[in-house]
């Protein structure tokens, strides 16, 4: 599989603004809180059926994230929607001092993440988000894989409010969880059973891990997929199953690897007793992005499903 | 997260209700000359407090205590024994630097037992140098940084407003404060949606941490500006007790209130008062107790 047919199908804002409307309807707390993005955060709907509960603050993203701890601060539920690169970095001192310090339940949306705006150039791409955001105690951060994990991340922050980023991907993926395999916070899903090499993706990069995993499958080779949904709070019994069942661990992330996903896996590996200490492969990138659509800058940082599949092959040469 | 907090002291909360009463009952003259009792008390703890911890802002501390003192024992509808009431007036210390105010005035409330204003800055204490609304009952956020507390204070009078009830919100910044833009964004929201149940008050002492505000990044005329950004503007001294219960009734013109509350920085202690050294400067032993002698 190509990188544009693993980066196909679904785009999950519109899973995010169908559920949070429909939610909305039952739900009075549920607010909206955006930076002149209605279009973007695909909240137009959402609008036009609750106008007094749809906050657009203009432009605006350090007021955004201090107005949404003030909602929440009064009992109500705020949504509150950018796009992900001005959400964590404008506003990063308000995420850090007025939701997650403060313990305000605001749920961060961050809309079109990664890649998204490929050619619009690095001040557009976010990839840096998790790395800003992972340190921040108190402060759960979800990367759903799909459009179900979306509708699920959306339900779960409204049934137990708390300081929530929820990275909500614009590049279209496809389906890749099934019926029971839900979210679950701190828990990654296996997108994939298998015993010679873990595979981790988070995001758009877990239907990639999975195309890798085809093209392993056909030299032999069993792997597993993770899907890395719950970053915070992160699913250290996952990565040490991992190094100990399997012979490598290969992470894959739409974003820089200073402090990302790859960081949190090696964090916890390099603890491990020596026999669990496996070699790993940490993909994603380390530089300023060039102009290019999201699947050409796939390409380009080397995150195509051969890509990974070549880093497995190496991880497994090393063990 | 730890999130031990401390808990509201029913002796005091139950004095501050009498007092509070008495207070409201009072002719004009005695509620002044009440307040001005508050607000010595209050001094007196953040001076104790600050020479103890050998740490603090004890300057802004001083500038901005007769405008906590009116709003915790006169203005603000609240239930100290019961902080986080679903209904209630809030409070935010934008200047989060002036925690020592903040902590003596929310004890004269009963929100926190007195003595533990003596932890003020220790390790481990609850009463950080900066609040924390986790540890601190009273504290609705945690601020620190500035030109965080109006965006704040903007979304809670956005959401008083969704949820129908007659809350009033009051923000409380510095001068020096004013130059973070996020303050100027959370203006032009308050003024755009008319939130007249929000109260701006800015502690206008003139000066910052290294200088005079209008030798570093000039702020006049404030009240035109907060006039130009639609609040209905109130220009007060901040130390006149009548003067600020004044200003902090109800908006008349349905747009949110800006009060600029000329005071004086280091106010009730004559060798603190306007001189910018004592941004942060600690007071000795020597004079911690000259302070509490012009404050007797």
């Amino acid at each position: 599989m190509s990188i544009e047919t693993a980066l196909a199908t679904y785009d999950n804002r519109q899973a995010f603004a169908d559920e949070l409307a429909e939610l909305a309807r039952t739900d009075e707390r549920i607010v909206a809180v955006c930076n002149d993005s209605v279009g973007s955060s695909n909240l137009n709907a959402f609008r036009d059926e609750f106008p007094d509960r749809l906050i657009n603050v203009g432009i605006a993203e350090q007021d955004m994230v201090g107005v949404g701890a003030g909602l929440a601060a009064s009992g109500l539920i705020p949504f509150v929607c950018g796009a992900a690169p001005f959400l964590t970095g404008r506003s990063l001192e308000q995420v850090k001092a007025d939701v997650a310090y403060s313990q305000h339940p605001v749920i961060l949306c961050g809309m079109s993440p990664g890649f998204a705006y490929g050619e619009l150039g690095p001040t557009h791409h976010s990839v840096e988000d998790l790395s800003w955001l992972r340190p921040l105690p108190g402060l759960d951060i979800v990367v759903p894989a799909d459009r179900r994990q979306t509708r699920q991340a959306v339900r779960a922050a409204v049934a137990e409010p708390r300081p929530t980023f929820i990275r909500v991907g614009r590049t279209k993926v496809p389906d890749v969880t099934v019926e029971g395999d839900e979210l679950v916070r701190g828990r990654f899903n296996v997108a994939r059973e298998g015993s010679d090499v873990t595979l981790i993706g988070t995001g758009t990069t877990v239907s990639v891990c999975l195309a890798a995993a085809e093209q392993l499958a056909a030299d032999g080779t069993s792997v597993r997929v993770l899907n890395a949904a719950s970053i915070t709070p992160f699913d250290t019994e996952s990565v040490v199953a991992a190094a100990g069942e399997t012979c490598a661990i290969v992470t894959v992330e739409e974003a820089n690897v200073a402090g990302g996903l790859g960081a949190a896996v090696a964090g916890v590996v390099v603890t491990l007793p020596r026999s669990h200490r496996v070699p790993m492969r940490i993909l994603g990138l380390t530089d300023f992005a060039p102009t290019g659509s999201a699947a050409f800058l796939m390409e380009h940082f080397g995150l195509t499903p051969a890509d990974v599949a070549r880093a497995a092959r190496d991880a497994v040469a090393d063990a | 997260m730890d999130m031990h907090l401390l808990t509201s002291d029913i002796t005091t909360v139950d004095q501050w209700r009498a007092r509070r009463t008495e207070t409201a009952g009072a002719d004009a003259e005695r509620r002044v000359g009440l307040l001005q009792d508050r607000a010595k008390e209050i001094r007196r703890d953040l001076i104790t407090m600050i020479g103890a911890a050998k740490q603090g802002h004890v300057g802004g501390d001083l500038s901005v205590t007769d405008i906590l003192t009116v709003l915790y024992h006169h203005v603000l509808r609240i239930d100290p024994a019961n902080p986080t009431a679903a209904v209630r007036d809030r409070f935010i210390l934008s200047k989060g630097h002036c925690a020592a105010a903040f902590y003596a005035t929310l004890a004269s409330a009963g929100y926190i037992p007195h003595a533990a204003l003596e932890s003020f800055m220790k390790p481990l204490s609850e009463l950080s140098g900066h609040p924390n609304r986790t540890k601190v009952p009273g504290v609705e956020t945690n601020t620190g940084p500035l030109g965080h507390g109006l965006p704040v204070a903007v979304g809670e009078a956005i959401a008083a407003r969704l949820k129908g009830t007659d809350e009033r919100v009051f923000v409380a910044l510095g001068d020096g404060e004013m130059q973070e833009g996020s303050n100027w964004e959370a203006l032009m929201l308050a003024g755009h949606r008319k939130l007249a149940n929000l109260t701006v008050v800015i502690d206008r002492n003139r000066l910052q941490q290294g200088a005079r505000t209008e030798d570093t990044n000039a702020l006049d005329p404030l009240d035109e500006k907060l006039a130009a950004f639609g609040l209905e503007v109130r220009v007060i001294d901040g130390h006149d007790i009548a003067a600020l219960i004044e200003a902090f009734g109800p908006s008349t013109t349905g747009k949110p209130v800006g009060v600029i509350a000329n005071t004086i920085k280091g106010k009730g202690v004559s060798f603190i008062e306007d001189r910018v050294e004592w941004h942060h400067k600690v007071p000795s032993a020597e004079q911690v107790a000259q302070a509490m002698e012009e404050l007797a």
